[in-house]
């Protein structure tokens, strides 16, 4: 039984490294000068179990093809998801077509031959047991997960459910200077989202997770869902404050999206296009000294890692800010032209278009303080643990968000706040990082420890 | 290859026939199951971007597929494949029966399928027009832009377009087939003032607009000469942009995109599903007053043209107007097959999905608020000190504690009844089940946005389209940073 499925996964895996070194082969034949070939096939399952009863249960796999074609200096690409030969056939001759009518771009290409490769070993992104579970012990570990919650006190009396998802996926790329690369990953997790209920009849919602590459890390479903009800049990009363400028906590969750932020800021594409107020800032202090930021696409079994970025190139560890200066921008092929520099490996490439800059283990180095003791230094003060709305403009810096949390009162955390806004500008932001926590934890591929910022606006009454 | 409005698609290019399709429901309901239907959807689109003034990107995809769905009670299995061939359509079936355990139902005879509308009937889709066309456009945007002012830097011109032939089969007889156009333009500017100038400033605009059209629409009134004066003119606003103020104060919304606010404020809350689960704050308002009695607000599928707009629902159902607030009392939700089934109301036609890979849920459409009587003149004339938000960027909502944002990105002061300084972009935060509440003034200028709007919902992306005339708002919390001797506005 095992050798019939060892077997037949790896002519599958063949299939597709086949696919995609024959649409190359056609395209060259075709007369591109350069081509690329995208294959992604996955599968997924996911269930949520609301109030003890199965609400929903889906279960499907489905795959990809995408291709980018070169003639000289123009390029376009073209994606389908019908395998036949005729499907890849229309696909090839729409990509040629299409490059035909773009730009000159004396930017464009596929890397260079000698920067492509894949890093080498186990980097741990792939375990067979996120479906080792049997379907009827996948729905009962949510439904254990949102009993946990549901158990967790008399007020939480609702919820949106508990949820286990599971899926695995293949990636096969490969280019017209004989690069092929592929790897698989896998992935779990289970939620809980449970809504309290105070004797006002008023309601709050929030949620906990986790998540793994491997089902054997996965929290169990009874600390998820505790978790879970703690965090919404302690949004219950929830009132708004007078409009004050006050220190502000960042809990990790939150704190992550300012992580997002110095992304966004430092993504080449924003830098050569100078959309982003940090272009130009190389080798300058953005950020206070005790903040270093790194990107690591390397990392064995991190949610970011990949062996090779979208073009082909192996992952590595990129210091980007270090004590405060800027150290690095983060580049893909294109970008990195653009402005004069080396690729850092970043990019990301879906089927479509041109590639994109996306992150690897991309991180906050933690600090020396505890979360609490953060918080016990504060007189008076607001801990965030939920932003709402996306205002953040990395044009000028200019930063405005809805926010829920806790109110700080004399280093404790007093009472539940809502309903408030947080703004200032990300250029003072970062520079105002003034504690960073202890607690750093990956729950995705961008991870912050808890931090503290100064001179924030507190918007309220 | 062209497929425009053609009747009986999947029939004429996959063969399927009507037993085959009675043969998937009764495999999807072999192990009971109160429902089953079949979604088969195919997909062209078109992507392409100017940057730089080169048409750097341009990409063409296809993507087919069929989602079974089988409802059982509340519970729902969903099982699909991106592969048209009998075997993995049944397995499909047979994966998403697992969620019904009882006998077989073989119940499944007949299709009926119903009148439905033709809100846009293009004679040639976008995706099938000529591209040099649709590349022309975005050069003429670029052109524009850089030509509007000096201080316009960066200039991204991006047309997309999209023709998605669907085919929905249900066990109670459903049978719909649609084939639904989508094209947008988008212009994105980056302003910067000179180095030289002694005070380094920089703004972004961005404006777009499109709808379920042709691409003749951009050759009418909203050509890319319109939109990218509109995104440039917002970039160049920003350049003397003063701090927003904090804490609550009056609020004048104008007429339009900041429609986005029933959108968060009350939309969301009242799609039936969470109302069905009581995890919505609108839970148990129906017939109650929400809003001032000068706010009407609907959802309305069936609006010729427009980016939210549908024949039928991604349930095969024909879409309709539904009024959601009438003279400031609650009086309906947005429903799907299921939960207008479980809660006893009728189906509203607002079940949709993001595609065959999604079970579909209550969505909203083109959602707005109709027309009142109020010169938007006096409206302004009306306010001491307050802010006039005209254009935004997106939105949130907590559904179950009501809270919601909405993110200005122009604005200006109002002092004294007249419209003074552009401040900087800042959240406005407030309580969907009240906020209406304090409308105290609803314009005559009823306008719908122009078409750029998507909407997302536990991860699926659908487009819909939002309205508003200008209105008063009493008291909204503004999310700015300004101090006390430079807003006035803190208490």
């Amino acid at each position: 039984m095992t050798t019939t499925l060892e077997t037949s996964e790896t002519k599958l895996v063949t299939d597709l490294k086949e696919i995609a070194t024959d649409v190359v082969r056609r395209a060259m034949k075709g007369g591109a000068t350069a081509a690329e070939c995208v294959v992604r096939e996955g599968d997924e399952f996911s269930t949520v179990v609301r109030l003890g009863q199965v609400e929903t249960l889906k279960e499907s796999g489905s795959r990809a093809i995408g291709v980018r074609v070169f003639f000289g200096q123009r390029a376009a690409s073209t994606y389908s998801s019908d395998f036949s030969a005729a499907g890849i056939e229309r696909m090839l001759k729409s990509a040629l077509e299409l490059a035909k009518i773009c730009s000159e771009d004396p930017h464009a290409g596929i890397p260079e031959a000698g920067k492509l490769g894949s890093l080498s070993g186990d980097l741990h992104l792939y375990h067979e047991d996120v479906y080792s579970l049997p379907g009827p012990e996948r729905i009962e570990y949510a439904r254990r997960a949102e009993k946990a919650a549901l158990d967790a006190d008399p007020r939480i009396k609702n919820s949106e459910g508990g949820s286990f998802d599971a899926a695995t996926g293949r990636k096969v790329l490969a280019n017209s200077h004989g690069f092929v690369g592929e790897y698989r990953r896998s992935y779990c997790s289970v939620a809980v989202v449970p809504i309290a209920q105070d004797a006002n009849g008023l309601m709050q919602r929030d949620y906990w997770f986790s998540v793994a590459r491997s089902l054997a890390k996965l929290d169990s479903a009874e600390k998820v869902g505790k978790e879970a009800a703690r965090r919404t049990l302690r949004r219950l009363g929830a009132r708004k404050v007078k409009t004050a400028h006050v220190p502000v906590v960042l809990d990790p969750m939150v704190a992550s999206s300012m992580l997002e932020h110095i992304f966004e800021g430092v993504n080449g594409d924003s830098v050569y296009r100078g959309a982003s107020f940090l272009a130009g800032k190389l080798g300058q202090k953005i950020a206070g000294v005790n903040v270093t930021v790194v990107d690591d696409g390397a990392m064995p079994g991190g949610f970011g890692t990949t062996p090779f970025d979208g073009e082909g190139i192996p992952t590595r560890r990129t210091v980007v800010i270090e004590n405060g200066i800027l150290k690095s921008y983060l580049l893909n092929t294109y970008t990195a032209k653009k402005l004069g520099l080396e690729t850092t490996a970043n990019a990301s490439r879906g089927l479509a278009g041109t590639p994109g800059i996306g992150p690897g283990n991309y991180f906050l180095e933690p600090g020396t303080k505890a979360p609490n003791q953060i918080i016990a230094e504060i007189k008076n003060g607001l801990y965030v643990t939920e932003f709402l709305g996306h205002g953040a403009n990395l044009v000028t810096g200019d930063y405005s968000r809805g926010a829920s949390g806790m109110w700080i009162v004399n280093g404790e955390l007093a009472y539940p706040v809502e309903e408030i806004t947080v703004a200032g500008n990300l250029k003072e932001m970062f520079c105002n990082i003034s504690e960073i926590g202890t607690d750093l934890e990956f729950r995705g591929s961008v991870a912050s420890p808890t931090i503290r910022i100064d001179g924030l606006t507190v918007g309220g009454e | 290859m062209v497929i425009a409005n053609q009747e009986r698609f999947f029939f004429a290019h996959y063969g399927l026939t009507n037993h085959d399709l009675e043969t998937y429901l009764a495999a999807a309901l072999s192990a009971g199951g109160d429902y089953a239907d079949l979604y088969f959807e195919y997909l062209t689109s078109t992507s392409l971007m100017v940057d730089e003034s080169l048409l750097k990107s341009a990409s063409q995809g296809i993507s087919a597929g069929c989602g079974v769905r089988v409802v059982s009670g509340e519970r729902t299995g969903y099982a699909y494949t991106d592969d048209l061939s009998p075997q993995r359509i049944l397995h499909a079936a047979r994966t998403a029966a697992l969620i019904a355990s009882a006998p077989s139902k073989t119940t499944v005879a007949g299709f009926q399928q119903k009148p439905a509308r033709s809100l846009y009937p293009v004679a040639l889709p976008s995706v099938d027009a000529d591209i040099t066309a649709k590349v022309e456009l975005l050069m003429r945007a670029d052109r524009t832009a850089r030509g509007f002012d000096p201080r316009i830097k960066e200039v991204r011109a991006s047309y997309a377009d999209e023709l998605r032939t669907i085919l929905v089969a249900g066990s109670d007889g459903t049978f719909a087939e649609d084939s639904q156009p989508l094209a947008r333009v988008n212009v994105s500017c980056i302003a910067k003032t000179d180095a030289s100038s002694g005070r380094e400033s920089s703004g972004r605009g961005t404006s777009g607009g499109g709808g379920r059209v042709a691409l003749d629409f951009f050759f009418g009134d909203k050509t890319p000469e319109f939109f990218a004066k509109e995104a440039a003119r917002q970039a160049i606003l920003q350049l003397d942009a003063r701090e927003a103020p904090a804490g609550d104060m009056e609020v004048v919304l104008g007429p339009g995109w900041p429609g986005v606010l029933l959108h968060e404020a009350v939309g969301h809350g009242l799609e039936a599903d969470f109302n069905r689960k009581k995890t919505s704050a609108f839970a148990g308002l129906i017939g109650k007053r929400v809003a001032s009695e000068k706010c009407t607000v609907v959802d309305n599928g069936t609006m010729p043209w427009r980016r939210g707009s549908l024949n039928v629902d991604d349930e095969g159902q024909p879409t309709q107007e539904t009024v959601l607030i009438e003279n400031g009392i609650l009086k309906g939700y947005l429903s799907d097959k299921l939960s207008s089934k479980l809660m006893g109301l009728a189906d509203t036609g607002n079940g949709r999905r993001e595609s065959y890979e999604h079970i579909p849920m209550p969505r909203m459409t083109n959602t707005y608020m109709l027309a009142g009587q109020d010169d938007p003149g006096d409206i302004i004339r009306s306010v001491k000190n307050g802010v006039y938000a005209v254009n935004f960027g997106g939105g949130q909502v907590d559904i179950t504690n009501g809270k919601f944002v909405f993110s200005a990105s122009e604005a200006y002061l109002i002092e004294n009844g007249q419209i003074t300084a552009p401040i900087k972009g800042a959240t406005l935060i407030g309580n969907g089940p009240d906020v209406l509440t304090r409308v105290s003034m609803v314009g005559n200028d009823l306008k719908l946005d122009e078409g750029v709007g998507t909407c997302g919902k536990d991860g699926q992306a659908v487009p819909v389209g939002v309205g508003i005339p200008t209105i008063k708002i009493d008291r909204l919390t503004v999310g700015g940073t300004a101090k006390r001797e430079t807003g006035g506005f803190m208490q």
